[in-house]
Order: C-alpha cells, then structure tokens, then sequence
C-alpha cells in the first residue's frame, strides 16, 4: 500500500468483494471501529448520476446492485437537465434528494468549478477533491509538477504566455530539437482539457499559417469544452505506445494502482481497442510506471479513483502525459483483470470507507486475472474518415455470450443503447464497448472477435466492420500496435473497391426486406422482381432466388426496415441501406443519359435559320443544363440557345456574324468533366437468375 | 354467409400424390417460363448481348422499369409460340412480343413490348394474334396502351399468314384508330426499329418518343430507298430521333436513352388523367381466404385438392374455399343441379359470381346456371368460371329431357351477359360444356389454364372410340387398340395446356395458387369500363 500526506498505517486490506463494505452498516463490521483516524463512514442513499448513455447505465448497475438509489436526469421519469449547465444540474441534484453525484465522464466530471458547487450544496463529490481537480486538470501544472517529482515529460511547452508569437516560438524549439535529424510534430492541446477534444497535430511550421490557424481552433474547442482556452504544445513522438496506470486512493491518504492499461490504438486521439494488461510492459517496467503514478498522486492528495497517462518508447522510458481525475471510458478492462468494481470502490470511498486492501493484494488479484479487451463502438463510418454518423437503431443484437448484468462474465457490454433509438449529432458517438477477457491474449483476441461477430446494429454507419477488422490485423494480433499504427494500416489498400458494390446476398436479403413494403413484384411468369437501389447503384432482385450470378445465397444476413422504409441490412458488420429504386425520373436519367453517352449530347443543332448574334462558350468550357451557347438573330428576335444538360464544349462551329441554317451544327458538347464509367453489371446473370 | 371448410386430409396418400404431381407439373410451367424469359429476353445469349452492346435493354427490364415500384406485372400468354415455330419450335420465344396488364404512374396500362432479341422483333402469325390480343382486352377493359417498339416490321417468310386477313397485321393500327377514338390513349416509345408497317405504331399513336441513336421509324429502310429511287440516305438521317423530333413530327419527345423514354412515357401517363372508374356497388376490404392456399396455418394445400387423373373427381369448394375473401361462399340452390355449383362471394374486395363445375352438366344444373348468370348480370356482379367439365349428359333419357334446350339457355345467357367474365380452366374442357362455361369463344375478359387442365372437343379415349366404331368394325381388340392409338396420342398432344396456349386460346397458364391474384388482378382491370344493362337472347323453353 502506498501512503501519502503522512497517513497512518495500513490497515489489514480486504481484496474481496469490494462492493460489500458499502452494503453493510458500519455497526456491522466491528473491526472498523479500531481504526485510527477514522472518520464516521456515512452511507449513500440517493446518488444522482449527472451523465447518460452508457456510463450511466453502467454506475447505476452498481449501484442498485449496492442499494442505493439512483436519479438520472432524463431517465425513469426524472426531469432531463442540460448537462453542461452546472447550476441547473446542482439545484436538478438537490431536487431529487441526492446526497452523492457521480459525474461519469466528460461533461462536468473534470470541472473544479462544478465539483465545488456539488459539495457547496450538501452533496457528496464522487471523485477527487476540486483542488485536485483544479492541480491535474491544469496541464501545465501537472507538467510541471511531474518535472519536480523527477517523472519525465513530453518535450514541450506550458508557459503563461499564450501569445501567437510565444506558442509559435515555442513550437520551433519543439520542432528543432530534434538534432538535424528527422523534424518532429507538433502537438497544440488544451490546457485544461483531456479526451483528444481540441487536440491538433502540426507536422510543418513552415509556413505558419497552418499552425496559427490549428491554434485558433483548438482555443475556440478548448474554451467550448472547457472554459478555458490555453494552450500547451508537446512534441508529437513517434510510435510510443499509450499506457496508463489506473490508481485509487482512499479518504485516508491510502493508495493503490492496479496495473496499467494499454490504449495505443487509437484514431484523431480517439482510443479504439483499449487491454491490460499491455503487451509492451513487463513486471519491472509496471514496477515503476506504478510507482511513477502513485507519486504522482498522492503528491496532490488524491482520492477516489484516478488515472496517470504516459508515452512509453521500446527501451522502457516513459514520458507523463497527464492525469485524468475521474473514471475513464476504459475502466473495465481494469475491473475485468483486478476483479474489482471501480465504481464500489469510489463510492466506498466517498461514503468514507478505507480502501480495505493493499497493493500486494491487488498485483496478486492481477496476477491471476489473465488479460482483459474492450473496444469502443462507435457511431461513425470508418469508410469515410470516420466521420459521426446519425440515424434510427432499428435494429441491435449483442452477443450471446454475454455476462448476466454483473461484471465480468465472458463477454460484458457496457450500453446506453437500444433498438428505436435515434442517435443525432447531439449524442455522444460511442454507443457501447464490448469487454472480454480471456486466460491469455490470444484467448481474449479470439473472444473479441467472436463477440464482434455476433453483434448487429442496423439502421445507422458504425465502426463494427473496421472493429472486427481491427482484431483480425496481425500487427494488433502480435500485441505491436503504437498509437501511430491506426492510420498506417487503415484504410486498407483496395478497401474502396471491396465496398463499393454490396454482395450478391446482401442486395437478395434487402429485396426480400422491402418486398413486405410493396404489393410484392408479383410476375406471371416466374418469380417475383424487385427493383433495389442502394448508393446510386440499382439492381433488379429476383425474390426466390437463392442463386444470384455464380453464387449460391445459403444464408441471407441480417435485415430490417425502419419506419421511413429505408432497409439496412447487415454487410459484414456494416448497416447498408437500401431503398425501392425510384422510377425512372426525366431528368435524373436525361442527367445519366447525358453524362455517360457522348454521342446523346454531340451536337446542338440551330433550331431555325438566322443570324450569329453571340457565342457564348468557348472549346473546354464546362456547361450546366440551360446555360447560354450561342444567340441567333430571326425574323427581328433574338433566340438563345441553350445547353440541354450539362457538359463540356468540344467544338464551336459557328462565329458571330455568321449565317446558319435550321439543324445546322453550332456546338459540339462532350460528357461534363469527371464523368466516371457507366457501372458495369458486377453479376451479369443478376437480374434474371430464377 | 356461410365460410367454407376444408375435408381435405393433407396426409393422405391422395393428398400427397396430387401435391407430388402439381409440384411436377408445376416446376415443369417454371422452367418453360424460364427458358423464355432467363435473360430478360426470349433471344439466344449472344442476341442479348448484342442487344445490351447497343445501349438497349432487354424487353422485361424495359417492363420492369415501366411499371410502378413493386408492382405486380399481369403477363399474358408468356408461352404463345412455343412449340410452333421453327425446327425444335422455340424459334419465336413468347411470340416475339411481350404483352401484359401492369402499372404505370397509378393507371392500369395494357403494355405491348417488341422483343427485338427474336428475329429482330418481327411479326410472326402468332405475334400478330397476340398484338392484336392485347389491343382487345385495351378496348374491352378501357385501357390505356403503351407500345415500347423494336420491331423490323412483318416476318417475311411468312408474309401470307402474316399480312392480307382480317385479324392480321393492318388490324393492329385499325384497332389503334378505333381505341383512340374511343378515348383509350396510345401512347408509343420508339426504343429501336419501326419499320415499313411497323412505323404506323408511333404514327397511329396520340403521344410517342423516340430513343436517339437506337430508335428509327421509316415506311421503307434504306435498302428500300436505294432500290425504289437510288437515294443513299444513312437510316439516322432517314427516320433517326432528330428527324423525327424536329423536322417530321413523327414523334413528340426524343430520350437520350431507353431509361430516360420510359421515364418520359411515364410522365406521359401522368399526364393522362384518367379518371378512377365508377363502381355499381361498394367494394370492400379485402380479405385473405380463411383456408390459406398455400397450405401455411395448417390447412391443406392446394395442390393436394386437385387430382392430376381428369378421371378423378375434383372438389371444387375446396378450390373456392382457397380463392374468396375469408373463405365466404354464399351458395345458389346448393341442392338442385348439384353438378354445378353456383354462388356469390368477394374476391380482393370485389363480388363475384361463381360458377364452377362439380360433375357433368344435366338439365337441372344448367338451368340453375342460367337462372344464377341472370341473377348476377341485373346485379352488375362480374362472373367467374371454374372449368372442369367432360360436356353435357348424353343418351336418349336426356336428349328427350331436352338437355339441348336447356344447355342452349345457359350458353344464351353466358353469351349475353354483360358482366366481365373470367374463366379458368382448373380440370378437364370437353365439348360444349367448354360454351357453356365461357369457353375463348364466349370472349371472357380473361381466361387461363391450370398445368393440369386438358382441352378438346371431346375426352381422347371417348373421340378414339367414336372414331373407331365408325371406322370399324375389327378383328380383334389389338386392332382397334393400333387403330386408336395414333388417335389417343394426338389428342393428348393437342389437348395439352402448351400446345394451347401456344396458339393463344388461353391468356396464360398459371401455377393454382396464382388463381386469386391473377383473378384480382383481372377484376380491377376490367372494372375500368362501365358495365351495361344485359340484353339476352330468346331462350328456348
């Protein structure tokens, strides 16, 4: 056990059941009343949990697993509360009685301000004091109290002066240190902030103007995150893997870390595939990294639950990178290899109960507790750049394998989710993790993918493919991934090709989804057909068929179709929708017509006889439908005439001033500019194999 | 009303060699369908290609873009000329042409499609029988018709079958006339060739579009125009998109392609407005039958009522039960005439008449189907026809009865009753219980054969043994056998369901548990025309 502040000794630790203590009056374990120092252990009755979506769902498991009363704003009939407006939250708090608030994460948990408000009004802080708050959240404080305890940091700058001048200043010294050799990156970060949120990665300060520019960004995202909009700069390093420690620490100045979790897989600063315990670090190097945090910690008089980041380098050096003062997005995989509830214990340890066991006991409980994986599902499509996608869950299917409600099991879901839930730009795009263990790596490996084969979310872009995906690649397999690796290894080459026409048994299974929309596609003479658009492609869907192309269909994957009549169906873990192909439009296939038929757009004749008042265009001049090409002069009225859609001018045959003849030839228009190949029919007996 | 029940036993040995037997018969219709249809065309694979190569699409996907979303599509006689022409007889895959009733933009359209994949999509005798079908159930039913044309004109080797008659080629731009005027739209998309008498299609028609660079309409190609004036004249320049659109006004629209002339004939309908028809009573909801034909809820299949021996007797409420709203039979005089059985019921919503054949016909049910047809046109109830018949009783006790007489009734009022009729043929179609019954020449709006069904002037074994007796006498058993043998084998062949409706004396043959939807479908079609009061003849009593 690690003490700090001069805490008395420790005091016989007890590894199981940590929940427990909290379940049971104080007058029910004697042994407590011989503590020194003790101080009255009051129980929670009614905690308010200022968050939603998963995390909520995940403290509230344990804490009616405990007995304590929960409110959630928005949920179970509590009145919602905007959760960024910290008053309304506090007076939301006091409404329902609480006498404890557990901020979750993001949203208020790392704001001192709010905490002091919650403690201010009566209400037990389920976290670190808001001075330790204040002294981490800062992070050119805690770089520079890290300097003072000896624990190395990132090269880089925290100064006062925020200036454009001084930060750009301070970015050359970053870049120049690197010895002539290779220049470094630069990376701009809140000062205040965590989460990747605001963060911006430079590679060239030559000229500036990308830098200043990434600078006024991450000001207006540091003080719309927040409050607060100063800066720090760290060099980017290379291909360091991210650990971190996770720590505890009681009331009474007792601390424990419980080993290091490994996030190095990561996407824009986002974490993807979170494990512990970390391929890249071995007893003695846990030894250190432990002890690095738990100094760290206690130095500002930690309590409750906390985590201390690092970049680690192949020779075992590891530079602080910050300290996140509340429960993180990863914490189970903590939970899974300690067999502990992180959650227990921080409301053990704001109810006033003493940590109950020691550092020994948790690497014993590590020690035994094999390997532990999560992966974060996210709201997003990786095929475009993982942008955040929005859309109705239509449908949801979790692995079947999965733990009763508790923690741990083989596979554990943490979800705020469900079937009907319409997921906008609002909400917060991690949906859910999935959690597995396993008596090894290769054991957890193989239980993650297993469980990210049997989950299904239809109805909206998801990372599930590429998550699955992402178990498979070899560099992940063989435990080397560093938090560059992401963006080596996806997209994968020809990736766009492999999406870019569904397969034959996902467009058969969207036809018979959407068939139960129409009045069936019925034909006399053979089977029912129905017309399938998805993505602009369109594709006739013989419905019994069980033989599309060359291929036989055994089994058609998952489908569904949501209330505006859109079909998602399942693409190997991606939700494509499909709609009934529209009939043909006049203008939308005079538009194709045009485009992918040069000869259909070649001449534009003169519709009567006249003068050449004005051409128009010249050759190589993009046109759109209806605009100008040439005026003509008849019977004393001018007459334009005009493009019938859009295109590029090949030729002009006419000059102002001239004479024309009716049909004569005035322009010659090929197809518009980046026009691609009409789609060849990837199945060539697709439309009519019965 | 009364719902009816099933006694079928779906176990039964019966039971499950007619479910055996249908299932044959059944896949052996799917696969004649198939082999007309599998490309999307009737033409051999290269034909297609070729076809595709020119930026055209194949005749179904031109219907399947046409018509609405999802829509069913009500071919007609997809097998016509199969077995007729040429050495193996599938020289003409459909006809050449595909016809059919489908949806376009809401409104019920007969569509007449060229199949430029067989011979070019010229005209045999059996694809001008089936053009000129098609314009019939247009003019009977009020519907609009939509021509998609790709056709080189008359097949010329059999230009005397072809040309000259009555019901030959000139009557398909006759009938184009007379539809027009009775404001029946004629809308035509030209989508390749429309040759010599083939270019009167678009001429005849009230609004047409023309494809460019695929689609010409010329009285006479340019092989012709060389050889007439000694004129060389490209076949664009000659009757191309733009010498139509511009200068001739032949046509009234030019598309860039076929998707975009579908588009624009859809918009053409669009712009029809066509009014939705009057009904003379309410239609209800529809209802599924209470005994699922499909066999799906426990009840018996419907394959496993219909015995595939005509010999075997075929209970035909078992049919009903699986074809009516709810299974909801209202039955007319259930203990006279019980051969015939009679009754009302709704279809999809609307009411019908049935009249269904339980037996051999004998005075006393032709009476009762004569008195039920009476009943059915003064109430404006469209009639269908469950044909399973082996003729009229025989032999002096029913001649004397004055079977003649009163079979004459029930074909006076089958012939003059007003109403839409829809036969179909679920059994045997033997002699003149075919008349009486709405056989083809009682012009039902539609008819169709089950797999099963067998039609000729009389049974093969019975028109053997009259032929027989009266070329007999001989000497032994063997020698009459040898003397009908070739007799029984013919009638076989001719009285098969293919070979009829090769020749269009049916609208199709259909898989039975089609029969609901073909009859829905059939009955909303034909309720665009005005049903009128009925008129019969003298019947002779």
């Amino acid at each position: 056990m690690f003490t700090s502040r001069g805490a008395g000794p420790a005091r016989p630790g007890r590894a199981a059941e940590p929940g427990r203590a909290a379940e049971s009056a104080p007058a029910a374990e004697p042994g407590r009343g011989a503590q020194p120092e003790a101080q009255a252990i009051v129980p929670i009755r009614t905690l308010f949990i200022a968050n939603r979506g998963e995390i909520a769902v995940r403290i509230k498991r344990t804490a009616d697993r405990l007995g304590i009363r929960v409110v959630i704003p928005g949920a179970d009939g509590s009145p919602g509360v905007d959760l960024l407006d910290s008053p309304r939250v506090v007076a939301a708090a006091l409404a329902a009685g609480a006498d404890a608030l557990h901020p979750g994460f993001g949203f208020l948990s790392e704001h001192a301000g709010f905490a002091e408000a919650v403690e201010a009004a009566g209400i037990r802080w389920v976290g670190p004091p808001p001075s330790v708050i204040r002294a981490m959240g800062n992070k050119a404080a805690a770089r520079k109290l890290a300097t003072s305890l000896g624990i190395p940091i990132v090269p880089g700058y925290d100064g006062d002066d925020q200036s454009d001048a001084a930060l750009l200043d301070a970015a050359r010294t970053i870049v120049g240190r690197a010895a002539g050799k290779r220049r470094h990156s630069v990376l701009i970060k809140p000062a205040a902030g965590g989460g990747g949120k605001g963060m911006h990665q430079i590679d060239s300060l030559e000229p500036p103007d990308e830098f200043l520019a990434a600078l006024a960004a991450a000001r207006r995202e540091a003080a719309a995150s927040f409050g607060d909009q100063r800066l720090i700069l760290e060099r980017f390093l290379g291909g360091p893997r991210h650990v971190e420690v996770q720590v505890l620490f009681d009331a009474h100045g007792s601390g424990v870390h419980l080993g290091e979790r490994d996030c190095s897989l990561q996407r824009r600063h986002q974490k993807v595939l979170e494990e512990s315990p970390s391929p890249g670090v071995d007893g003695p190097l846990r030894v250190r990294l432990g002890q690095a945090a738990l100094t760290l910690a206690a130095a500002v008089g930690y309590r409750s639950a906390g985590t201390c980041e690092f970049l680690l380098d192949d020779d075992g050096a590891f530079h602080f990178l910050e300290m996140n003062t509340r429960l993180q997005v990863e914490h189970p995989v903590t939970e899974l290899v300690t067999g502990r509830d992180l959650v227990a214990d921080q409301l053990r340890i704001v109810a006033g109960e003493p940590l109950g066991f020691e550092q020994a006991d948790a690497d014993a409980a590590r020690a035994n507790g094999g390997h532990a994986l999560e992966v974060r599902l996210y709201a997003e499509d990786p095929d475009a750049g993982f942008l955040p996608s929005t859309g109705r869950i239509e449908a949801l299917r979790w692995p079947a394998i999965q733990s009763a409600g508790g923690i741990g099991g083989p596979v554990r879901v943490d979800s705020g989710i469900e079937a009907g839930l319409v997921v906008d730009t609002r909400f917060d795009p991690m949906l859910a993790k999935l959690i597995v263990g396993g008596a090894t790596r290769a054991e957890a490996l193989a239980n993650i993918a297993a469980a990210l084969d049997q989950t299904l979310v239809l109805g909206l872009a998801t990372n599930l493919h590429f998550l699955r995906w992402l178990v498979a690649q070899p560099v992940v397999i063989d435990g080397a991934a560093r938090i560059d690796t992401l963006e080596q290894i996806w997209p994968p080459r020809g990736a766009a090709e492999v999406t870019a026409v569904p397969p034959p048994a996902v467009w058969l299974a969207a036809a018979r989804a959407l068939v139960a929309t129409t009045d069936g596609g019925w034909r006399l003479n053979g089977p029912a057909r129905l017309r399938v658009e998805c993505d602009g492609l369109e594709r006739t869907i013989v419905l019994d068929g069980s033989v599309i192309g060359d291929e036989l269909i055994e089994s058609a994957p998952a489908a569904v179709v949501g209330d505006s009549g859109v079909a998602f169906v399942d693409a190997d873990g991606r939700s494509l929708p499909f709609r009934i192909a529209p009939p043909p439009d006049v203008d939308r296939a005079a538009r194709t017509a045009a485009a992918h038929d040069p000869s259909a757009l070649a001449e534009v004749i003169s519709p009567m006889p006249g003068a050449v008042l004005a051409v128009h265009v010249t050759p190589g001049l993009g046109v759109e439908s209806g605009q100008p090409l040439v005026t003509l002069e008849a019977m004393k009225m001018e007459h334009v005439v005009t493009s019938a859609t859009a295109g590029t001018v090949i030729d002009v045959l006419v000059q102002p001033g001239g004479q024309v003849v009716r049909g004569e030839r005035l322009v010659v228009l090929g197809p518009p500019a980046g026009t691609p190949e009409r789609d060849a029919l990837p199945y060539p007996n697709m439309e009519e194999q019965p | 009303m009364s719902v009816l029940r099933s006694r079928l036993d779906p176990a039964s040995a019966e039971s499950l060699a007619n479910r055996a037997a249908m299932d044959g018969l059944v896949a052996d219709l799917r696969e004649r369908q198939a082999r007309v249809s599998v490309n999307g065309a009737g033409g051999d694979p290269a034909a297609i290609e070729k076809h595709r190569a020119r930026g055209k699409l194949p005749v179904r996907e031109r219907i399947d873009r046409l018509i609405d979303p999802g829509s069913a599509f009500l071919e007609l006689s997809p097998l016509a000329a199969d077995g007729v022409y040429g050495p193996d007889g599938h020289d003409a895959p459909s006809a050449g042409i595909v016809t059919g009733l489908g949806s376009v933009e809401g409104v019920t359209c007969v569509i007449v499609a060229n199949d430029a994949t067989v011979k070019g999509g010229t005209y045999y005798p059996l694809t001008v029988k089936k053009h000129l079908r098609a314009q019939e159930i247009a003019l009977e039913n009020h519907l609009p018709c939509i021509y998609l044309v790709d056709s080189g004109g008359a097949f010329l080797p059999l230009q005397a079958d072809v040309f000259p008659d009555r019901e030959h080629f000139g009557r398909i731009f006759f009938n184009q006339a007379r539809l027009s005027a009775a404001a029946i739209p004629q809308v035509a998309l030209v989508m390749g060739s429309s040759t010599a008498g083939g270019a009167y299609v678009p001429a005849m028609s009230d609004e047409t579009v023309i494809v460019r660079g695929t689609g010409t309409i010329f009285l006479g190609g340019p092989p012709l125009v060389k050889a007439a004036t000694g004129e060389d004249v490209s076949a664009e320049d000659l009757g191309g998109a733009s010498v139509h659109a511009r200068i001739s006004g032949v046509v009234d629209h030019e598309a860039l392609d076929d998707e975009h002339a579908i588009a624009l004939g859809r918009s053409i309908v669009a712009n029809l407005n066509r009014p939705e028809p009057t009904l003379p009573w309410a239609r209800r909801p529809a209802e599924p039958p209470a005994i699922a034909a499909d066999g799906s809820g426990g009840s018996a299949h419907l394959y496993t009522a219909i015995p595939t021996d005509l010999r075997r007797p075929l209970a035909v409420r078992e049919i009903i039960a699986r074809l009516v709203d709810a299974s909801r039979f209202h039955e007319f005089k259930p203990l006279y005439g019980e051969t015939l059985v009679c009754g009302f019921a709704h279809l999809d919503g609307y009411p019908i008449g049935i009249i269904a054949n339980d037996g051999i016909l004998f005075s006393q049910s032709a009476l009762k189907g004569a008195h039920f047809i009476e009943l059915a046109a003064q109430r404006r109830i469209p009639l269908v026809f469950l044909q399973n018949i082996t003729g009229f009783m025989v032999g002096r006790e029913y001649e004397a009865g004055g079977i003649a007489k009163d079979g004459a009734k029930m074909v006076m009022a089958v012939a003059c009753a007003e109403v839409p009729k829809f036969t179909v043929i679920v059994g045997g179609s033997f002699g003149a219980g075919n008349y009486a019954m709405a056989g083809r020449a009682y012009s039902p709006r539609f008819l169709w054969s089950w797999p099963n069904s067998r039609i000729s002037v009389m049974g093969g074994p019975q028109a053997a043994r009259v032929l027989s007796t009266v070329g007999g006498p001989f000497d032994s058993d063997a020698g009459r056998d040898a003397f009908e043998a070739p007799i029984l084998e013919r009638y076989e062949a001719e009285g098969n369901p293919y070979f009829a409706t090769a020749r269009l004396w049916d609208d199709g043959v259909i898989d039975p548990l089609d029969t609901r939807r073909v009859l829905a479908l059939a009955l909303g079609a034909s309720l665009h025309a005005p049903i009128p009061e009925t008129r019969f003849g003298v019947f002779r009593m």
